[in-house]
């Protein structure tokens, strides 16, 4: 039997961040908690945030399921997570601006650099361009488990538009609106500070031609997309426009937006288009939601693109492997962060430690997705286990091991009370000048009994995450 | 030699457009095989954009045109001295590292008989002699037949119906040359055709392949040559929509017709 580190409760006893809210629990009868948990649901559908968290499918105008339990953490707890999660911005960062200009980190056989130079993610048309600042990644959405007190563990990165931060902001809004009290008793850092950062980072970043006060635009593709309703909540929080492909135009050096008083120089995009798309002369010719002479500006420096071109070879599956050896070359730094251990098929002993170990850990492909192609050891039969063995063996190299995460829990309202569901969190770093991070994040919690599985096309809710001040 | 280059590519619309936006690659690489003395490119009531050299060594230059309009002319004139390196690209500055050239396109798409060819050149001495074999494999098994393909075709099917243009020969060098592990890429530019040429678009295509030790070396199946001192480069890419001299885009275009000429001289021998 798996023990899980209970955020709330330990040895019977609660933990000290959460002494308020077990008295607040406590006092809480159940009528009035399903009230709340009503007034909060129509909150939400009144707000129109109804997208799929990360694109991962699912129905995108349905609710995702709002726990009022929240998830703190001590401010000692979030010191130490913020510096790792800076130090793991900033070599992700160093990393890109290198394997764009010398790849020193490849010549010195750190990083294989089939990994690098043979990912699709890696754009050969920006090799050799350094963005303003030395900034691919301006918001990284660093993915992290919880297996116990001092335990925190990195899943995944994501280097180019990692949405569900409105989540986080809408959360902590609607938690103030009907808990004010909640918000008196205990110290909580603040998240709102978030769109204006956020302004201020990409304002940071605009090129050298850009004199005076830099012009910030948010790309979006559009209202069919399934995080419009983000798209058009942070413009609207940063006080900036927000902009379809059709309202730009580029013109001799630089991109202008049209606007009712004639066009007006752009001079930062935070795009929430994908690389393929934003530019017909340069990707995919057959797109239609970007701005066709984008990347020519983009490259002679006469706009800043945020994430920038090419960005997502630091965030592959395969390179996340390579993290903590970037946190070293570059910064001279040990992580602060772990990575899930990984075991590389392709290597002969771990091969033989992942098949000795076969029922105990998770097994991906290293290209698949979406949990296709994949094996949960301890939740699979023995011929499960079996065939998945033979088509390890067959093609070793195209497979990773991990072990099976132990996912801590916090306390989430459910049908018979309060019981510990297993959470996540993606904090958000905002990378540009400075490095910063607002106290908080998303949490995503497993609404099922047992479950590990996050995802809100699997069952998941979110909550609103708690920073207390020291 | 001394070639002299003019190329006027006219772009006409049904109906006036709104806008036209362009990105070009025609300027002459920049490497030990030739030297520029004049060039110049014209964009009919064209307002010249951005300007860079890009990682792969390429000069491009983006360029707009603004509606109503519905006829726009590109015309590339100017002369170039060249000198022939027997392929070799020779003092040739670029970042992007030959392992990206690895990468298979759409069109640069291996199939089973694409494979099957590449694969009659796996006992040669060496990776300058197997891209030479590849060449020749690629030269015998797609012949020169202007007219019989499209700019879509790919190289397995270039391959399966034996015959094709420079671009074809092109891609289907290309794919065999990255099955067999040798970096790979489109090239465009400029071909002078002589008396005793082969028949063929002075608009020209070849591809690269990188050989350890010597760098990217040219090859053109379709002449069963290496480019020499008749060839003017222009850029390169994985093929030959990554490497086209002009990409663009109209704003508002109902159809466009596009009409072509190119005329490579030599000056003097």
């Amino acid at each position: 039997m798996t023990q899980y580190f209970n955020e709330m409760y330990q040895g019977g006893k609660v933990r000290p961040p959460y002494a308020r809210l077990e008295d607040w629990m406590k006092a809480m009868p159940a009528e009035l908690r399903t009230l709340k948990q009503a007034e909060a649901e129509d909150l939400f559908r009144r707000i129109g945030i109804t997208f799929a968290v990360y694109g991962e499918g699912g129905d995108p105008d349905r609710l995702i399921p709002f726990d009022m339990f929240p998830r703190v953490f001590t401010g000692a707890e979030w010191a130490r997570l913020e510096k790792g999660i800076k130090q793991r911005a900033r070599a992700l960062n160093a990393f890109l601006v290198d394997v764009y200009q010398r790849g020193e980190i490849v010549r010195a056989g750190r990083v294989p650099s089939r990994l690098v130079y043979q990912n699709e993610a890696y754009e050969k048309a920006v090799a050799g361009i350094k963005p303003p600042k030395g900034v691919y990644s301006h918001i990284v959405g660093i993915d992290i488990v919880r297996t116990g007190p001092d335990e925190f563990f990195v899943l995944e990165d994501n280097c180019r538009t990692p949405s569900g931060v409105s989540y986080m902001l809408e959360n902590r809004e609607i938690m103030m609106r009907m808990f004010p009290d909640l918000f008196r008793e205990n110290r909580i850092e603040p998240v709102d500070t978030y769109p204006e950062i956020l302004r201020r980072t990409l304002a940071s970043v605009a090129p050298e031609k850009c004199t005076g006060e830099p012009t910030v635009v948010l790309l979006t593709p559009g209202h069919f997309n399934s995080a419009y309703y983000e798209h058009s909540f942070l413009a609207d929080l940063m006080g900036v426009e927000l902009v379809e492909g059709a309202d730009l135009f580029v013109q001799g050096e630089f991109v202008w937006m049209r606007t009712t008083e004639g066009p007006k120089k752009v001079d930062v995009i935070y795009r929430r288009i994908d690389d393929a798309f934003i530019d017909p002369l340069c990707f995919r010719p057959d797109s239609m939601l970007g701005v066709p002479g984008l990347m020519d500006v983009y490259r002679s420096g006469g706009v800043s693109i945020c994430s920038a071109p090419g960005a997502g070879v630091a965030d592959d599956k395969a390179v996340y492997t390579f993290v903590p050896e970037m946190v070293r070359f570059y910064l001279g730094e040990e992580p602060i962060l772990q990575n899930v251990p990984t075991w590389q098929c392709g290597k002969a002993d771990d091969l033989r430690y992942v098949l000795d170990n076969l029922s105990e850990l998770v097994v991906k492909e290293v290209h698949g997705s979406g949990g296709y192609g994949m094996l949960v050891g301890p939740k699979s039969s023995k011929d499960q286990v079996e065939s998945f063995r033979a088509k390890i063996l067959a093609d070793p190299g195209n497979y990773i091991a991990q072990p099976t995460l132990a996912l801590s829990t916090t306390p989430t309202f459910v049908a018979e009370g309060v019981a510990p569901r297993h959470v996540d969190l993606r904090p958000y770093c905002l990378v540009g000048e400075r490095i910063e991070l607002v106290p908080g994040g998303l949490t995503r919690v497993a609404l099922k009994e047992g479950s590990l599985v996050v995802n809100s096309s699997q069952g998941g809710g979110v909550k609103d995450t708690w920073v207390l001040a020291e | 030699m001394l070639l002299s280059v003019d190329h006027v590519t006219r772009y006409r619309y049904d109906r006036p457009v709104r806008a036209v936006m362009q990105s070009h690659r025609l300027t002459p690489s920049k490497f030990d095989g030739q030297k520029v003395r004049d060039w110049t490119v014209t964009v009919s009531d064209g307002i010249p954009g951005g300007s860079f050299r890009d990682g792969a060594g390429d000069r491009v230059q983006g360029w707009m045109v603004k509606g109503p309009v519905s006829e726009v002319e590109v015309r590339v004139t100017g002369t170039v001295e060249t000198l022939d390196l027997a392929g070799v690209l020779r003092g040739h500055r670029e970042v992007v590292p030959p392992e990206v050239y690895l990468v298979e396109t759409p069109a640069t798409q291996a199939d089973a008989a694409v494979v099957e060819l590449a694969k009659r050149a796996a006992g040669a001495d060496g990776a300058l002699s197997m891209a030479h074999r590849l060449s020749e494999l690629v030269a015998e098994a797609v012949a020169y037949k202007p007219g019989s393909t499209q700019s879509q075709t790919t190289a397995a099917e270039a391959l399966a119906q034996g015959q094709g243009v420079c671009q074809d020969h092109a891609h289907a060098l290309i794919a065999c040359a990255r099955r067999m592990g040798l970096p790979a890429r489109y090239v465009s530019g400029y071909l002078f055709a002589d008396a005793e040429g082969v028949p063929h678009e002075a608009a020209h295509a070849w591809a690269e392949i990188h050989v350890a030790g010597l760098g990217w070396v040219g090859f053109d199946p379709a002449n069963r040559c290496c480019p020499d001192a008749r060839y003017i480069r222009l850029g390169s890419g994985l093929d030959a929509q990554d490497a086209a001299p002009i990409r663009g885009v109209a704003r508002g275009v109902v159809s466009e017709i596009l009409d072509v000429t190119v005329a490579v001289q030599s000056l003097q021998q």
